[in-house]
């Protein structure tokens, strides 16, 4: 797979005496929406971390568009493309929407020693932060306080600050959780508008909306891959109705 | 911009219009201490407002702020002392010597956050405070007079009490103007925002060490120019003047008046020094009013005598 956007060699990652990521190698071409799921504690979130240089893996290699990007800080795989939303809403609680996003632009806007003129009257900063809000469906929130937005618009919020630092590739860890099933189909809506325009690594606890969106999918448990492909190929694997889906109906039962 | 009738504007209109008719008013009643009571007043707001650039808006709080205080006022008193009295060559050379223990401070301190970034300020501004006693030929621990204020030439004589007010309060304002363009522009934004979420300023890009490192070395600079203005108004250099607790006392300033917000310290600066002055006609145990008072407004008002004007804006 020679023009995998991102590669991930042999990634590995021990916390003491749990194995968090075990040798694990995936390959997500351009363009691709690729699922990662898994049950509590597989270690998708600890792979997203790695992936978006927050944990530095103990073995392996991560390779973004050809470039070994192991040992590059968080900031740096920002700069190059890498775009991230977080499991836990991690805003900037005290600012406006539009405040929040057009820091993300500001970010991929040249350097920031800039000392004099009044940011929240560049335009250059201010339309691109509009456009990603009206994207998620928060035009008309703009200039509320973060802090009292709706759950579920801060998970809108999240996408928008992911999609206006402009990257080739989002990482998204979890952008349903605790939603209800409204803002979850609004959710689904914005990731198929973001779908074959970005390549996307999903990890998602919501099975309906990983196989409604999903190119491939990859099963995780106790850090270990033990299936990648298709969607139908996923659901007909019977290790990961065992590991995994079993469990879900097992809950749901 | 278009500047609204707000209870916020009133009050900082009011309060400049105060500190601009204290020399006025000093003159015709004849008391001449109350010029030297506010140009101590408007320093230290100076020293205060570039404390909240960085605890206010960066959300470093930084326990050590009065060394600079002290670099700066002993950059002026040792240069006096070895005979250079130009003013020109003693405050730039204050500004730079704070700016070089700033970058020395913040490079080490910034790498850590809470009570360690508290804990290592405080260390440095120790070491700083201990350097200064063990300075024999500059007056150790007793200090040392300064018998001749910096030297401007025939742009301004500092020995003129009313001179020397007004050159503080226009570097007061002057410092107010540039910390709210500052916080304002894209560099302030990122400050600001590593003070609300680091973490999320790094995922979209931001190498924000170097940002607060410099926001760190600007808030110094600015202190250290206060405190070359201190020891020209109190003729005199010592130890105390970078002890801890005039380190507390800016970060009092800064909360009562309302951090985070530009003009905040100037009124946190003039209450609590107005008041201390006020009591200790009273007591002489003024403490035992100001500290009870100080944690009402912690408790009470977050967004200190600013955030009442404001109205609950920090909920």
């Amino acid at each position: 797979m020679a023009d995998a956007l991102l590669k991930i060699e042999g990634v590995s990652k021990r916390f003491g005496g749990v194995i968090a990521s075990d040798a694990i190698s995936l390959a997500v071409p351009k363009g691709e929406l690729h699922a990662v799921i898994g049950p509590n504690g597989a270690g998708k979130t600890t792979l997203i971390a790695q992936l978006a240089g927050e944990i530095a893996p103990d073995a392996g290699r991560i390779r973004f568009d050809g470039r070994d990007v192991t040992a590059l800080p968080v900031d740096r795989r920002s700069q190059l493309g890498l775009g991230r939303s977080f499991q836990i809403t991690s805003l900037f609680l005290d600012f406006t929407a539009l405040d929040n996003v057009a820091l993300a632009v500001q970010a991929h806007a040249g350097h920031s020693f800039r000392f004099w003129r009044d940011a929240r009257r560049e335009p250059e900063l201010r339309e691109p932060a509009r456009a990603a809000l009206a994207r998620v469906g928060l035009a008309g929130r703009s200039d509320v306080i973060v802090s009292k937005l709706s759950h579920g618009e801060h998970r809108q919020l999240e996408i928008a600050m992911a999609l206006a630092t402009s990257p080739r590739m989002l990482l998204l860890d979890e952008p349903m959780a605790g939603m209800g099933p409204d803002e979850s189909a609004r959710m689904v809506k914005t990731l198929r508008e973001l779908k074959g325009e970005l390549t996307i690594l999903l990890i998602e606890h919501d099975m309906e909306a990983v196989f409604a969106l999903a190119d491939r999918i990859t099963v995780l448990v106790y850090g270990r891959i033990i299936a990648s492909g298709p969607p139908e190929a996923i659901r007909a694997n019977a290790e990961v109705r065992e590991a995994y889906l079993g469990e879900q109906e097992a809950a749901h039962g | 911009m278009s500047v609204r009738l707000t209870p916020r504007n009133a009050l900082v209109a009011g309060v400049i219009a105060i500190l601009a008719l204290v020399p006025v008013y000093a003159e015709a009643s004849g008391n001449a201490f109350i010029i030297s009571l506010f140009t101590r007043i408007v320093i230290l707001a100076i020293a205060a407002v570039s404390l909240n650039l960085i605890m206010g808006f960066g959300g470093m709080v930084s326990f050590g702020h009065a060394a600079y205080l002290g670099i700066g006022g002993y950059a002026v008193g040792i240069l006096a002392k070895e005979g250079v009295n130009s003013g020109f060559l003693q405050w730039p050379l204050a500004v730079a010597a704070s700016a070089l223990f700033a970058v020395t401070v913040g490079a080490l301190s910034l790498r850590t956050r809470g009570v360690y970034f508290i804990m290592i300020t405080l260390a440095f501004a120790q070491m700083v405070y201990y350097v200064a006693i063990g300075l024999d030929r500059y007056g150790g621990d007793d200090g040392m007079t300064i018998y001749k204020r910096s030297q401007f030439g025939a742009v301004i004589d500092l020995s003129n009490k009313t001179a020397l007010y007004y050159l503080c309060l226009a570097l007061l304002l002057a410092a107010i103007y540039l910390v709210w363009r500052l916080v304002h522009s894209r560099f302030g934004m990122v400050i600001q925002g590593a003070r609300s979420n680091e973490r999320r300023m790094r995922a979209i890009g931001f190498p924000t060490y170097r940002y607060k490192l410099l926001c760190f070395v600007f808030a110094g600079m600015l202190c250290g120019l206060a405190g070359a203005l201190l020891a020209n108004h109190t003729d005199f250099i010592s130890p105390a003047m970078m002890h801890w607790t005039r380190s507390g006392d800016l970060i009092v300033m800064a909360v009562l008046g309302g951090m985070g917000t530009v003009f905040g310290p100037v009124i946190g600066a003039l209450a609590l020094l107005v008041l201390e002055e006020a009591l200790s006609g009273i007591t002489q145990y003024s403490q035992i009013i100001l500290g009870p008072l100080f944690l009402l407004v912690v408790l009470f008002a977050r967004g200190g005598i600013d955030g009442l004007l404001v109205g609950g804006r920090h909920g």
